[in-house]
């Protein structure tokens, strides 16, 4: 049986050199401008740090993955062409790309260039997947947060394409690449900025010991006095509805798919992805090196696999709000 | 003359078949000229089967109006994609033309060498995107609803031939799609056994931010903006922008009036006028977007630097 790659997030070269060194098969990053889905200040890569991280990663016989997976603006197209150019030259095993118009240029400019369809790209179907490879010959393709597991088995006997998944970090409970609910209140979005909920329109302040989140403007939280303030996500704030006031669209939680491995495994799911380039070099290294031991567990001996006790505690602490969910891979989640 | 033509988009929310029936007998009489006909949120809702549907868009076809099936926006399932490829074959054999909302319609039509209406959710942005769609069969598309007039004017200049554009110019907008039912979760339901609680809804669930504001509209696994989309003010630079087709979405009332005020609008060459009364219960208006502003507030025309 063919193994399972594990794709691990890059935010900066410290965090690269880390995931590799844990043992991540392949590494993904950005450059540092709107044309990645994780264009957050203080992140991502210049030429220097690609140059080094490439190296690193290459002399250990792993891969680097280019995101350049948001969605070329109408006024400045060259940006997102450039981006390819970079990626080529800078020796990218594979582009991870979300936009057609994109692929189109890809595959006529770097016709040897490995293509592989972001999670932005929000193919949900076989269909979708299997036009873009007729289109364009992806290679593989990022599934959207949305699919149980049986959906995701069909998926994958009926094509030639590989398909990843995501196995760990924040979780988007909205369909990826179909989701403007962080520039109707801040005018940038995953698509036209690589950017949710950016920092520059987060605001804090404290009124009577409680922490206000406002997001452009809008109060998305409350925090009581000693509650615990994660980073304020737009669809993981508290709302009212019909007098109820709740966590109307999701709780602040975290995707973990470590109980399913044997599952993903046995299914032929190519690779296993991690969010969070935005993460600290603490974060992958921990993360990877936990990932890395649980899916060796699993390929070595998928009937007698359990998820140990440790590793649990570390994803736990890394989660958001400290909660995890099998999120859209399990039924009962929608 | 104003050639603009003026479009119903399809239905968001669940009605029941009766309200659903009656509204569209209504819209035989308003000035519209195309009707989109078509679930494009949830597969449960079965009030309308794909039979009549088909033979409501015959009606509508026999009293004049162009009509177009729209596909769901989000398929995650097997069952979802096969009454998808249903839909397209029925359309097909019956001369309808198809609004494309996900790329699994897209390879369809495609295959089937038929041309349709590439949906608001197909992230064209750009002109490459465009031409892409274009090649593949798309005569008439709709762009992102975050994209700003100066972005759709540069679209607008690179326009394949033949390519028709459409852009809503007033309702509440599909801001987010998810595998989860936000209705069925606030009434601590599943999804699989929603009771149909959207029903109760017939213009969305409001959900307000901790400040009291209107803020965002649950409609089943669709979130929608609280705010109502209203171009009316910018009809005359739509129409010097060659946009061919403006979007009205349909709201439990009024939708008649705001239908008539648009185009009376559009045949006086004028920004068109609505009363507040017009507006969905519990929304106000908003056109963000087309300033590249946060999509939920209210500007003012001059402040366009286009």
């Amino acid at each position: 049986m063919k193994k399972i790659d594990l794709v691990a997030p890059a935010g900066s070269l410290l965090a690269l050199k880390a995931a590799v060194d844990k043992g991540a098969d392949a590494v993904y990053l950005g450059l540092k401008n709107a044309t990645n889905a994780r264009n957050f200040g203080g992140l991502n890569f210049g030429d220097a740090d690609i140059r080094s991280g490439v190296d690193y990663a290459h002399a250990r016989g792993r891969q680097v993955l280019f995101a350049i997976n948001t969605y070329p603006q109408a006024r400045n197209v060259q940006e997102w062409r450039s981006a390819i150019d970079t990626a080529v030259k800078m020796g990218a095993d594979a582009v991870i790309l979300a936009d057609p118009g994109l692929m189109a240029y890809a595959r006529d400019t770097h016709p040897s260039l490995r293509l592989h369809l972001s999670v932005q790209g929000s193919a949900t179907t076989i269909d979708a997947i299997e036009l873009m490879r007729e289109q364009f010959q992806i290679k593989r393709a990022v599934l959207p947060r949305v699919l149980t597991l049986p959906e995701i088995e069909k998926i994958i006997r009926q094509t030639s394409v590989e398909i990843e998944v995501f196995g760990f970090g924040s979780l988007c409970v909205m369909a990826e690449g179909r989701c403007l609910l962080s520039s109707y209140v801040t005018g940038d979005s995953p698509n036209n900025k690589g950017a949710c909920s950016p920092a520059h329109a987060i605001s804090w302040q404290e009124v009577d010991h409680s922490l206000y989140a406002r997001l452009g403007g809008t109060l998305i939280d409350i925090y009581a006095p000693g509650e615990p303030a994660g980073y304020p996500t737009l669809c993981k704030g508290r709302f009212e509805v019909e007098g109820e006031l709740d966590y109307a669209l999701e709780e602040p939680t975290s995707l973990n798919g470590i109980g399913l491995l044997p599952k993903l495994v046995e299914i032929g799911v190519a690779a296993l992805k991690i969010e969070g380039r935005q993460r600290s070099p603490a974060y992958v290294s921990q993360v990877v090196a936990t990932l890395r031991a649980a899916l060796d567990a699993a390929e070595k001996d998928p009937a007698r696999y359990a998820p140990r006790q440790e590793w649990m505690t570390i994803l736990a602490k890394h989660s958001e709000g400290a909660q995890v969910t099998q999120g859209a891979f399990e039924r009962p989640w929608k | 003359m104003n050639t603009q033509k003026i479009a119903l988009a399809p239905l968001a929310y669940y009605w029941s078949r009766e309200e659903t029936l009656s509204f569209y007998l209504d819209a035989v009489n308003w000035p519209v000229d195309i009707i989109y006909l078509g679930e494009v949120v949830c597969s449960r809702r079965r009030e309308l089967k794909l039979e009549d549907r088909l033979s409501l868009a015959e009606e509508l076809r026999a009293a004049g109006k162009e009509v177009v099936m729209s596909t769901q926006t989000l398929i995650d399932n097997e069952s979802d994609r096969r009454s998808m490829h249903r839909l397209i074959e029925r359309a097909v054999a019956s001369g309808l033309r198809v609004e494309a909302n996900d790329l699994s319609a897209v390879r369809m039509l495609h295959e089937l060498k038929q041309s349709f209406v590439a949906g608001p959710h197909l992230n064209i942005y750009h002109a490459g995107t465009l031409s892409w769609f274009a090649g593949l069969g798309a005569t008439r598309f709709l762009p992102p609803l975050e994209l700003p007039a100066t972005d759709l004017h540069a679209l607008q200049q690179t326009r394949p031939q033949g390519v028709q554009t459409e852009v809503q110019v007033w309702g509440r907008m599909a801001l987010a799609f998810s595998a989860r039912c936000f209705t069925a979760r606030h009434y601590r339901l599943k999804k699989d056994n929603c009771e149909f609680r959207c029903q109760s809804h017939p213009d969305g669930l409001l959900l307000s931010s901790r400040d009291g504001g209107q803020f965002l509209n649950l409609n089943g696994i669709q979130t929608q903006s609280a705010g109502c989309t209203d171009l009316s003010t910018q009809l005359p630079e739509l129409t010097k922008m060659q946009v061919d087709v403006l979007r009205i979405q349909p709201q439990s009332r009024h939708t008649g009036e705001v239908v008539a005020a648009f185009a009376m609008a559009r045949d006086k060459g004028q920004a068109a006028l609505l009363s507040a009364s017009l507006f969905p219960a519990q929304s106000t208006p908003c056109n963000g977007y087309w300033f590249g502003a946060p999509g939920m507030l209210e500007k003012q025309n001059d402040a366009v630097n286009a």
